[in-house]
């Protein structure tokens, strides 16, 4: 019995309107992420000169600066999860999430208390839902993340890392987020933001490109002193420009894939379409001819 | 050694000014630091938050950088600030009333970063100017 005519007509028409929808997400995802991208692009050179310098005080001098030093024995271990404001996005925020969870788990192997600190709608719906306690949270720009947010994070956590462990300060600070590898991969990753560890940006440096003997100016401590909080926002700052890259990429590709299975979806309907206005008009057809075959039969046998 | 010195002006978010200069003029922790081709390398913080640049073309022309730094090596010169501006982008009058707002604001903290921040923005526009 196929199903009735008018309610395919309506199924059709919603998944047309729903495909509509998808392919407008699709295209503005698509069009922010070359945005994105000349973001990152463009904080570039404030990272590379900043990583470049702070590698420069550490290398000449042996300043042992709190936000580098490892302490004794950890107890308190602050993470930063970065996720998405808004869904729509395929597995982008479950999978930073899981990603979380897997060191939360390592931490907690470890004996070590975790405070963790959300970025992003779905981080914050995830912890509340879940009624676990959020040391701190921010939301609202996750696919345009300014610096200045990057640096209001950067002085909430050193100043928990510097907090002695007793009254509530950490030991050290994690990062989840999600590395934009390419257009195709996205990855869940970790770092250790704190205790700092200074790494030469994204490009090792080349072979003759030799640190040059710096003067420093007041001194190596005081400058130290000055560029390492620079450097924790700088890399916060990267870390959420490229979960905002990825963020943008999982959402074109899982709006394409809700554009394609609303177009098969289209197709099956027209085709249960087509099968159930063909077989009424089967049915009426043939009701007018036993019709007209019975009034013949019947004026047939009165004569 | 080259006769001039590679600048580059840098913001968080972008490059603000890259170009060829004769001198740069920047005021450390410890006071004003001039610097020619052929300086040694140096790290400094920066005070004050103005930079003096000199163009191989002879034009002149002040940038506030707010709580940035400096650094010098191979007559390549990066200022680093945050909110890097070039002074003749920033409007004077309307810098001032910020700080006025920012000064009212933080009456008892002089040392805040709003303040130190209008400082350096009313400073180099008025030597723009």
């Amino acid at each position: 019995m196929p199903a009735n005519l008018r309610e395919l007509r309506d199924r059709k028409a919603s998944v047309s309107t729903i495909k509509k929808l998808t392919r407008a997400m699709e295209l503005i995802a698509a069009s922010r992420i070359v945005k994105a991208q000349q973001r990152a692009q463009a904080a570039g050179p404030y990272a590379r000169e900043l990583t470049r310098a702070v590698s420069a005080v550490a290398t000449f001098s042996n300043v042992d600066h709190p936000l580098t030093t490892e302490k004794p024995n950890p107890k308190r271990a602050a993470v930063l999860l970065i996720t998405s404001d808004r869904g729509q996005a395929g597995a982008y925020s479950a999978n930073v999430i899981r990603e979380g969870e897997r060191l939360n788990q390592l931490l907690r192997e470890d004996e070590k208390a975790i405070v963790p600190y959300i970025s992003g709608r779905k981080g914050i719906a995830y912890y509340t839902f879940r009624q676990r306690d959020i040391a701190q949270s921010w939301s609202g720009d996750s696919d345009a993340p300014s610096f200045a947010r990057a640096r209001e994070m950067a002085d909430a956590l050193i100043e928990a890392f510097l907090t002695p462990t007793e009254e509530g300060g950490v030991d050290e600070i994690h990062i989840v987020f999600t590395r934009f590898v390419s257009m195709l991969t996205q990855r869940p990753d970790v770092i250790r933001l704190l205790p700092l560890e200074v790494v030469e940006g994204e490009e090792a440096p080349a072979a003759d490109d030799v640190l040059p003997l710096y003067e420093f100016e007041p001194s190596a401590e005081e400058v130290l002193d000055g560029l390492l909080p620079k450097y924790v926002a700088s890399r916060i700052h990267y870390c959420m420009l490229q979960a905002a890259a990825s963020e943008l990429a999982n959402r074109q590709r899982a709006m394409k894939s809700a554009t394609d299975n609303a177009q098969d979806l289209i197709e099956s309907l027209t085709r249960d379409l087509n099968q159930a206005r063909q077989a009424q008009i089967t049915q009426e057809i043939s009701e007018i001819v036993g019709g007209a075959s019975a009034l013949a039969d019947a004026s047939a046998g009165s004569e | 050694m080259a006769d001039h010195l590679e600048v580059a002006l840098v913001a968080a978010e972008r490059t603000v000014w890259q170009g060829q200069a004769k001198i740069v003029i920047a005021r450390t922790t410890d006071g004003d630091v001039g610097i020619l081709p052929g300086h040694a390398p140096l790290l400094g913080l920066l005070q004050g938050g103005s930079v003096q640049v000199r163009t191989v073309d002879g034009e002149y022309f002040v940038a506030a950088a707010p709580d940035g730094f400096i650094s010098v090596a191979n007559d390549r010169v990066s200022i680093l600030a945050e909110n890097a501006e070039m002074g003749h982008d920033i409007d004077l009058e309307e810098a001032r009333r910020e700080l006025e707002e920012a000064l009212a604001a933080g009456l008892a903290d002089a040392d805040a970063d709003e303040v130190r921040l209008a400082e350096a923005r009313v400073r180099a526009a008025e030597q723009t100017s």
